[in-house]
């Protein structure tokens, strides 16, 4: 059976208070965290880029289980700040945890679910026996552009996931997809930052596709919310995904654990995946876990995962290296100016 | 520095890929085809060094070379990994956290980059092992 | 193998010299040794110039020939070689001129050394100079110059009772000695205060902990020592020439606060002049950091480790001290145009056991001792000379 082998994420430790960048602004902060449900988000260190997210996270995750990685057979990678235009963060990411050169690999962008698309593409070439392991990568360091609404919670972060089929630690029982060529959010070549549609953003762009894939996983498998545990969502704000969970049928408590935006924000690729990861912390064999990301463009990608035994084997080492909720704890806080500079927004001599 | 010159030791800034003397035990990095002591009777294998070490001695630079000059004041050191072999590395801490005789542990990071336009430097730093 | 002599010296002032190019730096020296050894140019046989980078600096290569070619020797098709080892390249280009000599293979020979360093921005002069570091390991991780020295002292001040007063106690005193040296880039005295107040560039050391950007050039002219009077009154005999290699990277040495190839040379050389430590009358060490001058005295053998800071602080150092050290000034206060360094510490002895040394004189010197480094110490030279 196809799943998850073993997984893992990487936080940078900077953050940024919404209320610090509100303060530039001169807008309102508690607007700002009422409305978003965002309070703070993670910033990369001067150091770091997408590149070397990725490379921790799958690190992380081959940290908590012994897997050869000259087994691992394609690497795939999503987000939306791959450091080159052209050059994939794939081949780096492949060299960096030993995988290279029997492989093969690209790099995906779309949107904020570049990285489910990544763990569908590597479900696929492990049911076919293509090859033994797939890496599937979702991360960003997302930017936003200076007062724009994005910026209060455009973040950096990425989840690793090793897809296989010897002893999985969760399976993926099933996935679907719905997609459309829809306006909502996105960014010319060459251009710094992204743009959006503002509130088009909501109604035709995530919910009608994350209604849409949920929807039809639900009529594909015959299941419904109450047959899973957890659910995640993409997570652009608190709001969004509370409100599309209860829109499906899902209650706040299965949604719980899933829900990091707001103390993270929104890390784009790695929104979801870093979701999935969080709830995979605190999963129990037989937990099912609900995720459907979204990716504007458009589109949505649905799971129906389910918890192993193997979860709590001693092959698979939770504890190897600290999880989600250990990430966010201990952060170092940035003012607005040491922020744009670790982002990159302030010109430099050329 | 040319794309050809840091591709060619990828190996050993990604991954920390040295050797040891399987007939001495001794262990290289940057890696050694030849063994000082053993000479020709040494056998050289790989060896993946486990990227643990000790701060043997460290500075804090304030002035630094064009490529750092956005991460002053940043800290330098002088690992001793595990196996052996010291390298000089940064350390990713606050200034006032390095100390002679911290463990620290690798990381991946950026290193450089050749200006706006050319290839992007990865490589190895340290972090305190907590 | 002969008795090699020094029959003239010539250095130019050291400094910020916007006016004069490279050229002119090698040729305004050559000069002055010519006229300081009553020599003419068509007696050379053979020259050596020590010069760090050239490459780099006035993107030149080739300074073996340009020099030759610019002394007016070119026609004369003698032989001429650069001799690089970083900033020991000018000690390095003095040995080599030395065992020409000494050989028998030539006769008259100029050991000189030039560097121009400040036709580039002072960030690529920086990065050139990290060169004299490991590139691969040290310079492309984040490593500088100073920082390497930085990590000398912050192991030094670990392990010994080195306190920071008495490593500025150094820059102090050079700038002392450079106040009495003409040629010196800096001529003002400074305070400890001075230095501890100073710009931090790599923990613990300084801006004036830091020797400076000099351009400059010095020459010296050796010859045989039993011709040495057909050009002058004083010739100064080489009673011993030593050089001594190193791991080129610091975490690769077996001592950090040690420079082993110091130690090496320092002894090779008392053997060969059959000298101790007593007979010194003066020392030209190499203070690139106010450290390197710290570990220098000990690692010569003048203190003993660990104890150089107090030697310092007593005075010992002083021009009235035990050991006078750096009486130019030093690669601190005289300034550092990297590859003349070796040779001006040449010319500074010279002038010490010639009585020419005006206001840092040292009354009755005998014997006087250079030595000139490179890197953190991969390469060392060491020469000890004396009256004859």
């Amino acid at each position: 059976m196809v799943g998850i082998i073993t997984y893992g994420v990487y936080i940078p430790r900077y953050r940024i208070k919404v209320e610090e960048i509100a303060r530039v602004w001169g807008a309102n902060a508690a607007d700002i965290t009422g409305g978003l449900g965002v309070f703070e988000k993670s910033v990369p260190d001067l150091d770091e880029d997408a590149a070397t997210i990725a490379v921790e996270a799958a690190r992380n995750a081959l940290l908590r289980r012994y897997v050869d990685p000259k087994e691992i057979g394609a690497v795939y990678v999503g987000s939306e700040s791959h450091p080159y235009a052209v050059k994939p963060t794939a081949c780096t990411v492949g060299e960096a945890i030993g995988a290279t050169p029997n492989m093969t690999a690209a790099d995906y962008e779309f949107a904020c679910k570049a990285g489910t698309a990544a763990i569908q593409t590597c479900m696929g070439l492990v049911k076919s026996k293509m090859v033994t392991y797939g890496l599937a990568i979702g991360f960003d360091v997302s930017q936003g552009a200076p007062s724009d609404a994005l910026e209060y919670t455009a973040a950096a972060g990425g989840a690793a996931f090793l897809i296989g089929r010897d002893d999985p630690l969760a399976t993926i029982h099933h996935t679907c997809s719905f997609t459309t060529d829809t306006p909502d959010f996105w960014r010319r070549e060459g251009q710094e930052y992204p743009r959006h549609g503002g509130r088009f953003t909501g109604e035709p762009g995530y919910f009608k596709h994350v209604e849409g894939a949920s929807r039809l996983l639900f009529e594909q498998t015959g299941k419904s919310p109450k047959d899973f545990t957890y659910a995640v969502f993409h997570q652009p704000n608190a709001k969004f995904p509370q409100k599309v969970a209860k829109t499906l049928g899902f209650t706040p408590e299965q949604i719980k654990p899933g829900l990091v935006v707001p103390r993270l924000g929104n890390t784009y690729s790695g929104a979801s995946p870093i979701g999935l990861a969080a709830t995979l912390d605190i999963a129990k064999p037989g937990d099912r876990i609900f995720v459907c990301s979204f990716g504007s463009g458009a589109g949505s990608d649905a799971f129906d995962i389910e918890v192993t035994d193997a979860i709590l084997s001693d092959t698979f080492r939770r504890d190897a290296v600290p999880g989600v909720e250990q990430q966010l704890k201990n952060p170092i806080y940035l003012d607005y100016a040491r922020y744009a500079k670790h982002k990159g927004k302030i010109v430099m001599q050329s | 520095m040319s794309v050809a010159r840091f591709w060619r030791k990828i190996p050993q800034r990604y991954n920390l890929i040295g050797t040891r003397c399987e007939t001495c035990g001794r262990h290289f990095f940057p890696p050694r085809t030849f063994c000082p002591d053993c000479r020709r009777n040494g056998k050289i294998v790989d060896h993946k060094f486990a990227g643990k070490g000790t701060v043997v001695t460290y500075t804090i630079i304030h002035t630094a070379n064009e490529q750092f000059e956005a991460l002053t004041p940043y800290v330098l050191a002088i690992i001793q990994l595990d196996e052996g072999p010291r390298m000089t590395s940064q350390i990713v801490c606050r200034p006032d956290e390095v100390k002679i005789g911290m463990r620290v542990k690798s990381v991946f990071r950026k290193i450089a980059t050749d200006g706006r336009s050319g290839i992007i430097h990865y490589g190895t730093k340290f972090v305190p092992e907590e | 193998m002969r008795d090699v002599a020094i029959i003239g010296v010539g250095c130019t002032t050291f400094g910020e010299k916007w006016q004069s190019s490279f050229r002119h730096l090698f040729v305004e020296a050559g000069a002055l040794a010519l006229e300081d050894a009553q020599l003419s140019g068509e007696k050379i046989d053979a020259m050596y110039v020590g010069n760090m980078s050239a490459g780099r600096f006035i993107e030149q290569e080739h300074i073996g020939a340009l020099i030759a070619d610019y002394a007016g020797m070119a026609t004369r098709h003698i032989p001429s070689t650069r001799v690089e080892a970083a900033c020991a390249s000018g000690g390095l280009a003095f040995r080599q001129a030395v065992i020409a000599v000494a050989s028998g293979m030539e006769d008259i020979v100029v050991a000189a050394g030039v560097e121009k360093m400040t036709d580039v921005e002072p960030g690529a002069s920086t990065d050139t100079l990290t060169g004299a570091a490991d590139r691969e390991w040290e310079g492309f991780v984040g490593a500088t110059f100073p920082g390497l020295y930085a990590m000398i002292a912050t192991d030094y001040m670990h392990r010994y009772p080195l306190t920071r007063e008495q490593l500025a106690q150094v820059s102090v005193k050079n700038h002392y000695n450079g106040a009495r040296n003409p040629i010196a880039q800096y001529q003002q005295e400074i305070t400890i205060g001075t230095v501890l107040r100073s710009t931090m560039v790599a923990e613990p050391l300084r801006l004036f902990d830091c020797s400076p950007i000099t351009d400059g050039a010095a020459a010296v002219i050796v010859a045989p020592l039993d011709r040495a009077r057909e050009f002058t009154d004083t010739p100064i005999k080489v009673l011993a020439s030593a050089q001594a290699s190193d791991t080129i990277a610091l975490h690769d040495r077996r001592d950090i606060s040690t420079l082993d190839a110091s130690v090496a040379a320092g002894k090779q050389a008392f053997k060969m002049a059959k000298l101790s430590h007593k007979d010194i009358d003066m020392v030209e060490v190499h203070d690139c950091f106010s450290i390197a001058e710290i570990c220098a005295i000990e690692d010569l053998g003048f203190c003993k480790k660990g104890e150089a800071g107090k030697f310092t602080a007593d005075g010992e150092t002083a021009l009235s001290g035990k050991i006078p050290v750096n009486t130019s000034g030093g690669l601190k206060a005289c300034g550092h145009p990297v590859g003349a360094t070796g040779i001006k510490q040449v010319c500074e002895i010279v002038q010490q056991l010639r009585n020419e040394a005006g206001k840092r004189q040292i009354d009755g010197a005998k014997i006087g001792m250079t030595h000139n480094v490179g890197g953190t110490g991969a390469t060392v030279a060491v020469h000890i000379l004396g009256r004859v």
